[in-house]
């Protein structure tokens, strides 16, 4: 899902505050049986269910870790048995590619491809680090005061009104309802 | 009716949770123990000069400053290179083990439990450079194109030690990290001052909460948790091949790796609940860090301590069972020969006092658990250091029996070691939340309307 953009959309989205994480649920449900797609919510800690209601399916992250795993592993493993047969040292006639000497540096970068792939690819795919946002305007926005749960309704949404949103939000219980204007961005 | 508690149940969650927020974050920011703080800090940083002082005498002349020589030619200096991974292994175990467990009570723990065990991963990993005589190549260890065209070994074990040694910092480094991003952007947005904005909002990369954001970070989270635990058997099975891999009578055991394991968590365990006691003390934080959790480490630690006592039985068993005369010959200068009180000081130490938290009551007792504790690091050390001199000192050849006495600088390196620990502890503990704020908060909102079906309720997490 993309952001809106100040070229082509022209606010940024409307935001509104909700008291609790349950009513976020609610809203959050109600939003997507009202027909919104760009929604996006903001809550101090991990709600397992406020994604669910956003409907947000994104295994990117596993894809990514299994994929640095492999490739870590190969790397691991093709490391040893390249730079055995480019220098070869025969001890006691023993094998130069050796499976079970080979395991534990394959193991280990497999785990090191696995995690700095899940971990980073969590941060590119979140696009984070990204210090300034819109949504940093509005106001009681952020972890400063006491928890607070927040929905947002995209400019970019096929259904965007400010008004008829502001009217669903005010429908939904919520408090604080704010139109937010994009930030300065980088060219 | 039903949705009237309810409602007043969140809010009562609510509050819980600012409240908890509120004073974790404000350590950092008011920090109340400042004059303890700081004599403690100083104190550290004295050892930490002793640790430049040591180290660069023994750059200046070389190990011979050392008492290792042949036949031990390991000493302190690998004993607690051991000691330190050791130590290290418990947080990652107890914040990534229990993640996957989906324990709750882990979130007032995780954080300077995974903070320790950076430290003290950075410590293990700075010993084996220093006892390489030509530090200067230290690098030689890692496989790059060089003009000599020359490789490490890799069916060394002391090149795997490299690569688990780097990848256990590596990894370890970032799931701290990433499970501290969240509660960085706290400390951004609650710090009065330009300094501490600008600081903390750059760590915190900009986080903002958003539900897609914690879906995927939550995905990253627990996958590399599930991936650390393995990691972490693998590290220590692979620091007991440094000694298993080699033909050395009292060494070459199939045993070794679990008995490593087991005794890495048992020491590390020890620590986490010396510090969990401390913090909490220190800063007051009897309800977040309550009563249950010490129990529960004590319940951790005692389980780990019949499991290492088990490795103790194996490995006598091992030697007596193959008959082979040096095997024996190695454990009987274990039980009786000229290094005996390092074998007794470690079983004493190690099982006697730990019989202690079989009682509720002890358990609970900050007290005796620090002193408990304390009588389990000193004992692993011990072990440690049993492992590597009775074996070695007695070889196959009577005529290369030796020594080993470790020197007076190999004291103060140890010495110095501690401070290079607890500089960046102290320095963590000052100025980052060192408790996840977020996590219990999500831990008491899943256990929502839960309170009484799990033993013990709402304080197993908060």
């Amino acid at each position: 899902m993309l952001e809106p953009n100040a070229t082509e959309h022209e606010t940024f989205g409307v935001l509104a505050e909700f008291p609790t994480a349950e009513a976020l649920i609610d809203a959050t449900k109600a939003a997507r049986e009202a027909g919104y797609r760009q929604i996006d919510a903001y809550t101090p800690f991990p709600v397992e269910d406020v994604w669910k209601a956003l409907e947000v399916k994104d295994n990117r992250v596993l894809w990514l870790t299994l994929a640095g795993g492999v490739l870590g592993a190969a790397g691991g493993y093709g490391l040893q048995v390249y730079t055995n047969l480019a220098y070869p040292i025969i001890v006691g006639s023993r094998p130069l590619v050796a499976p079970q000497a080979f395991m534990l540096i394959t193991f280990e970068m497999m785990v090191l491809g696995a995690v700095l792939a899940g971990i980073f690819g969590m941060l590119v795919l979140n696009r984070l680090p990204r210090l300034n946002h819109p949504v940093f305007d509005a106001e009681h926005f952020g972890f400063g005061g006491k928890d607070r749960f927040f929905l947002i309704v995209f400019g970019n949404d096929p259904k965007f009104d400010e008004q008829s949103v502001r009217g669903f939000f005010d429908a939904s219980g919520a408090s604080g309802i704010q139109t937010i204007e994009h930030a300065e961005e980088p060219q | 009716m039903a949705q009237e508690t309810q409602g007043a149940e969140g809010t009562q969650r609510l509050e819980r949770g600012e409240h908890i927020t509120r004073e974790i974050t404000r350590i950092p920011q008011r920090f109340p123990p400042e004059r303890v703080w700081l004599v403690c800090f100083a104190a550290s940083l004295c050892l930490l000069a002793l640790f430049a002082v040591s180290a660069f005498v023994l750059f200046r002349n070389g190990v011979g400053m050392w008492g290792n020589n042949i036949p031990v030619n390991w000493g302190l200096a690998i004993s607690n290179y051991i000691f330190f991974v050791g130590i290290g292994h418990a947080g990652t175990l107890i914040s990534a083990m229990l993640l996957i467990l989906n324990e709750h009570w882990r979130n007032a723990l995780n954080r300077f439990a995974e903070a320790m065990t950076l430290v003290a991963v950075i410590c293990a990993g700075l010993y084996p450079i220093l006892h390489l005589g030509r530090y200067w190549r230290f690098y030689w260890m890692a496989p790059y194109p060089n003009t000599m065209d020359l490789w490490p070994q890799f069916k060394s074990p002391l090149t795997w030690d490299f690569f688990a040694v780097l990848t256990y910092l590596i990894v370890s480094l970032l799931f701290w990290y990433i499970g501290i991003v969240p509660d960085l952007a706290t400390m951004r947005d609650r710090s009065k001052k330009r300094r501490g904005q600008v600081l903390y909002g750059i760590f915190a990369l900009g986080w903002r909460g958003s539900a897609r954001h914690w879906q995927r970070w939550n995905q990253a989270y627990r996958v590399t948790a599930a991936i650390a635990v393995p990691l972490v058997v693998s590290v220590h099975s692979e620091i007991s091949l440094l000694f298993a891999a080699g033909p050395i009578a009292g060494w070459t055991s199939t045993v070794f790796p679990p008995y490593f394991v087991m005794g890495a968590a048992f020491s590390g365990f020890a620590v986490v609940s010396m510090i969990a006691i401390v913090l909490r003390h220190a800063f007051g934080l009897h309800d977040v860090v309550t009563d249950r959790h010490l129990d529960l480490l004590a319940k951790l630690l005692l389980a780990c301590g019949l499991m290492t006592s088990f490795g103790y039985v194996a490995e006598a068993f091992d030697a007596l069972y193959s008959g082979e005369d040096y095997d024996v010959q190695t454990l009987v200068d274990r039980l009786s020969g000229q290094y005996a009180w390092s074998y007794w000081g470690a079983v004493i130490l190690n099982f006697v006092p730990l019989q202690l938290l079989w009682w509720k009551a002890v358990r609970q007792k900050p007290v005796v658990l620090f002193v408990v504790g304390g009588c389990v690091v000193v004992g692993m050390w011990l072990e440690r250091y049993m492992l590597l001199v009775t074996t070695l000192y007695r070889d196959y050849l009577v005529s290369s029996y030796g020594e080993y006495h470790a020197s007076f600088w190999e004291w103060s390196l140890f010495a110095g070691m501690l401070g290079v620990f607890f500089t960046p502890f102290l320095l963590f503990v000052r100025y980052l939340p060192m408790i996840s704020a977020f996590e219990i908060k999500e831990a008491l909102f899943e256990d929502r309307g839960e309170r009484k079906g799990k033993a013990g309720g709402a304080s197993v997490h908060a």
